[in-house]
């Protein structure tokens, strides 16, 4: 009979490498970076590590498409023949990598192990994300839909459904990348650090309509990892260890926007791994009990949407109870994405998912890279993380609080 | 006695006007011409004026397609078959190319003939379609335009019968392309005019009338070929017709010279006005000539909802500058960038062939719902594959339930417009939008499918549909 994961597992370290444009750093000194980053704060060696869950959807072979196995990491590592298993959920690789962890310790498979998210994603030589995939899967359908593309026709349908005008909608998201460029600007190992004004963001360049440059995320090297153990065993590491409280993962049957009754104004694949977390955890309203959210803001809309498919504000109701009401700032009612979140923290696509958790972690030792970003209290906190596009999402959710 | 049962036509969305030409290497030069979007080509018009044809029509009647084109996109690889395919006609049918010549249509349509009247096919669909590419700053540029017609030849229900036919071959060069030339090449303008089409018309007319006991003021209506306006001109004073009433003017001002497609289209809009009784008289050029009287019958009157040259024409977008049209017919080098090059499978177009070309989708036994693509579960209700049933989507119509225009995917006409449009019969389709004006495009606006090139990866065309605003 299964049994709730709720706190059997804690994070006893975690690391993360300065986010960014990294043209002085390939893969394998990111990974170097965010590993030792981690043995460090747990206090352990690396030939203490007895198995690694190694997110990336590409590794550093982007334009190639090239297969990347465990060795990425073993090699750069030198670990000596240890289990590295790569997982891959494109966007929502990071929350897998954790997830792989945390039910090999809960198994009692073994006792002290690593999961790294990892992407570099600069030395294609050209901006934003390859479209690796025309003809890959499908030789003609769907052929150059991209991530700004496939996100922006939500972003249509949802001003349409609510009325909003495009100026209005355009406002509304303007001030969601506002915040994020506030937050962003205020942390040391974020990508984007530069505050930006509501005129800046609706005058900016148009990426896809309606999304313009500041509504998107850049594109971003970096590598998170956490050292996981089960609780029992969390004190022999330190005593602020956070323990993981659920875990909700959803594959979504992936034909949302072929299906009429789909309007690509919710993530129904974030609303099922949000209600399974939620249950796991224990969590009845979360506005009210999550402390802090990081969220999967790849792009302005897709905060707004998964602020409401997570059930942080009631459906079609975020301009007035996250946006109209600043709630959503770190002194607000539901602070989300403080971190700057992947809009301006970065998205190195594989290793989002664990720096979500990261951010979290570090607030909840309340240990914000920079005081003024510190959210009061924190003992709960989430990380949502999903890979795909509108209609066809896998997301994750990782709850994880103070024991 | 056979005939045309059925006519359609197909005129390009956008436009190119003479003056955007006259500004890039001066002089003048009135109206425009019709040039096809850049995911267009002869194929792709001609399923376009195959779906105007076929309008009402039994597909499943069709016995044969012949495809004519001077421009087919393959020089091995037969395009009648892929147009087939994309009418979703039957599979036991043949299908053949006729190219090369200008007149490739009206030797086609002798072809087609022959065939009903042996009893080999009940009706032939041709169709035919040209998009030549003339060299920039060429006396050619401003004249050559892009079209298609088509027409379902048959036995009964003609709506205009073709009494008599005379065909003439001529070693005659004029214009020509070698095996590897993308742009014409042609002999001096004074023997091609004269020497070629005026007298070649002149001498196919005028045995085919003599032999008929005939002449051209017994015709209500002439629609025949010309290289220009003015020796269009030219063979009408020799024909003795009356410019005023019995002219079907060729198009050149709005649609431009359409190569093969003109005479065909010339004749879509002569029967779009005629009346029964109405006596035709045809005539193509191009290696040779021919001509050919027509007798329009009481069944003219059933045609009416046919979009044809009248509407097409009127549903235009200007092209906006030279560089636009540039880019559309690959005629500048463009930057290299390290962006990677799209991919295609002919596997795997293969497999899915029945609704890449036919536009095929599911509709579930189960749960009643249709969807596309077709799938190996419903998506709706989850049955097996074995209840779902293949049904055609590509006539159904929609609106457009929501849309994003990305500036920055490699596509050769920025944005490129993603596009959900739920079709009749509740069934959604997620597409690339083309022919589209980017300031006029909103949620809810009714939408169409329409056949086009998607890529050339790998070195192949690879089609597939697209959705665009409807064109009516």
């Amino acid at each position: 009979m299964a049994e709730s994961i709720k706190d059997k597992v804690a994070i006893v370290g975690m690391g993360c490498t300065k986010f960014g444009e990294r043209w002085d750093a390939d893969i394998k000194d990111m990974i170097t970076e965010a590993a030792d980053e981690a043995c460090k704060d747990a206090g352990v060696e690396l030939k203490d590590i007895q198995a690694i869950w190694q997110g990336s959807q590409w590794g550093s072979q982007i334009v190639e498409g090239g297969v990347v196995t465990g060795t990425l990491v073993s090699s750069t590592l030198q670990t000596q023949y240890i289990p590295v298993t790569r997982v891959e959920n494109a966007c929502g690789t990071g929350a897998e990598s954790l997830r792989g962890a945390t039910f090999a310790l809960a198994a009692k498979g073994y006792d002290l192990v690593m999961a790294l998210g990892v992407e570099k994603c600069k030395d294609m030589g050209f901006g934003g994300l390859p479209s690796v995939w025309i003809g890959r899967w499908e030789p003609v359908y769907g052929a150059f839909g991209t991530g700004p593309g496939r996100y922006a026709m939500a972003a249509t349908a949802y001003f349409a459904k609510y009325g909003l005008s495009n100026d209005d909608g355009k406002k509304l998201l303007a001030e969601i990348s506002v915040k994020s460029h506030f937050y962003g600007a205020k942390n040391p190992k974020a990508h984007l650090r530069r505050e930006v004004t509501v005129e800046q963001v609706l005058n900016a360049p148009m990426i896809a309509w309606p999304l313009g440059l500041f509504d998107c995320c850049g594109v971003t090297d970096g590598a998170s990892a956490a050292i996981l153990c089960r609780t029992e065993d969390a004190k022999k590491y330190r005593d602020d260890y956070v323990t993981i409280k659920a875990f909700g993962m959803a594959a979504s049957p992936g034909w949302g926007k072929e299906r009429i009754d789909y309007d690509f104004t919710y993530w129904d694949a974030t609303q099922a791994a949000a209600r399974a977390a939620y249950a796991e955890a224990g969590i009845k309203n979360p506005r009210k009990e999550l402390d802090m959210v990081e969220l999967h803001d790849c792009f302005s809309i897709a905060e707004l949407i998964a602020s409401e498919s997570l059930f942080l504000c009631e459906t079609g109701k975020f301009k007035e109870q996250m946006a109209d009401k600043r709630a959503y700032y770190h002194d607000g009612e539901m602070p989300v994405n403080i971190s700057g979140g992947l809009k301006s923290f970065g998205h190195p696509i594989g290793a989002s998912g664990c720096r979500e958790v990261y951010e979290v972690y570090k607030q909840i030792q309340k240990k914000a890279e920079e005081p003024s970003r510190q959210i009061k209290d924190v003992k709960l906190g989430l990380a949502h993380n999903q890979g795909g596009h509108p209609g066809k999402f896998v997301c994750g959710v990782t709850v994880v609080g103070a024991p | 006695m056979a005939g045309i049962v059925s006519y359609g036509a197909y005129v390009p969305m956008y436009r190119l006007s003479r003056a955007i030409l006259g500004q890039v290497w001066g002089g003048g030069g009135k109206g425009e011409k019709a040039i096809c979007n850049c995911d267009e080509d002869s194929i792709t018009m001609a399923v376009e004026a195959g779906v105007d044809c076929l309008k009402g029509m039994d597909r499943k009647s069709v016995d044969a397609l012949y495809f004519a084109s001077t421009t087919a996109p393959f020089k091995e690889k037969q395009s009648a078959s892929i147009v087939a395919a994309a009418l979703d006609l039957r599979e036991d049918i043949v299908a053949s190319d006729f190219g090369n010549s200008l007149r490739c249509g009206t030797v086609a349509l002798k072809a087609a003939l022959d065939a009903v009247k042996s009893g080999s096919a009940r009706n032939v669909l041709l169709v035919i379609a040209d998009c030549r590419l003339p060299a920039p700053n060429s006396a050619y540029e401003p004249l050559f335009g892009d079209g298609a017609a088509a027409f379902l030849i048959g036995a009964s229900h003609v709506v205009a019968e073709i009494e008599a036919s005379y065909y003439l071959t001529s070693e005659f060069i004029d214009v020509w392309r070698l095996e590897t030339d993308r742009l014409p090449r042609s002999w001096e303008e004074r023997f091609i005019l004269d020497e070629g089409y005026e007298a070649h018309m002149k001498k196919a007319f005028n045995s085919f009338l003599k032999a008929r006991n005939a002449k051209g003021k017994d015709f209500t209506r002439a629609a025949f070929y010309a290289p220009n306006a003015r020796s269009h001109q030219a063979v009408v004073k020799i024909l003795g017709l009356d410019p005023k009433t019995q002219v079907e003017e060729p198009l050149f001002d709005s649609v431009g010279n359409t190569g093969a497609a003109l005479a065909p289209m010339t004749l879509v809009a002569a029967l779009e006005g005629a009346k029964p009784g109405d006596k035709i008289l045809l005539g193509n050029y191009g290696d040779g000539a021919d001509a050919h009287a027509l007798l329009v019958t009481e069944n003219i009157a059933k045609m009416k909802d046919r979009r044809g040259i009248k509407t097409y024409l009127k549903s235009k977008v200007m092209l906006e500058n030279y560089g636009k049209y540039l880019t559309f017919r690959d005629l500048m080098p463009s930057e290299e960038t390290p962006m990677t090059r799209p991919r295609t499978s002919l596997t795997a177009m293969w497999r899915d062939r029945n609704w890449v070309y036919r536009c095929h989708g599911h509709h579930c036994q189960k749960c009643g719902k249709t969807q596309f693509p077709p799938q190996k579960r419903c998506m709706y209700c989850q049955a097996e594959e074995k209840f779902l049933e293949e049904v055609p989507l590509a006539e159904r119509k929609g609106v457009l339930f929501t849309y994003s225009m990305d500036e920055r995917t490699a596509v050769i006409d920025p944005p490129n417009i993603l596009a959900a449009v739920n079709l009749e019969g509740e069934v959604r389709i997620f597409s690339q939008m083309t022919d589209r004006d980017v300031k006029n495009i909103r949620v809810g606006m009714p939408m169409e499918m329409t056949f086009r090139r998607i890529h050339d990866a790998l070195g192949v065309h690879n089609y597939f549909w697209k959705c665009r605003p409807a064109r009516d």
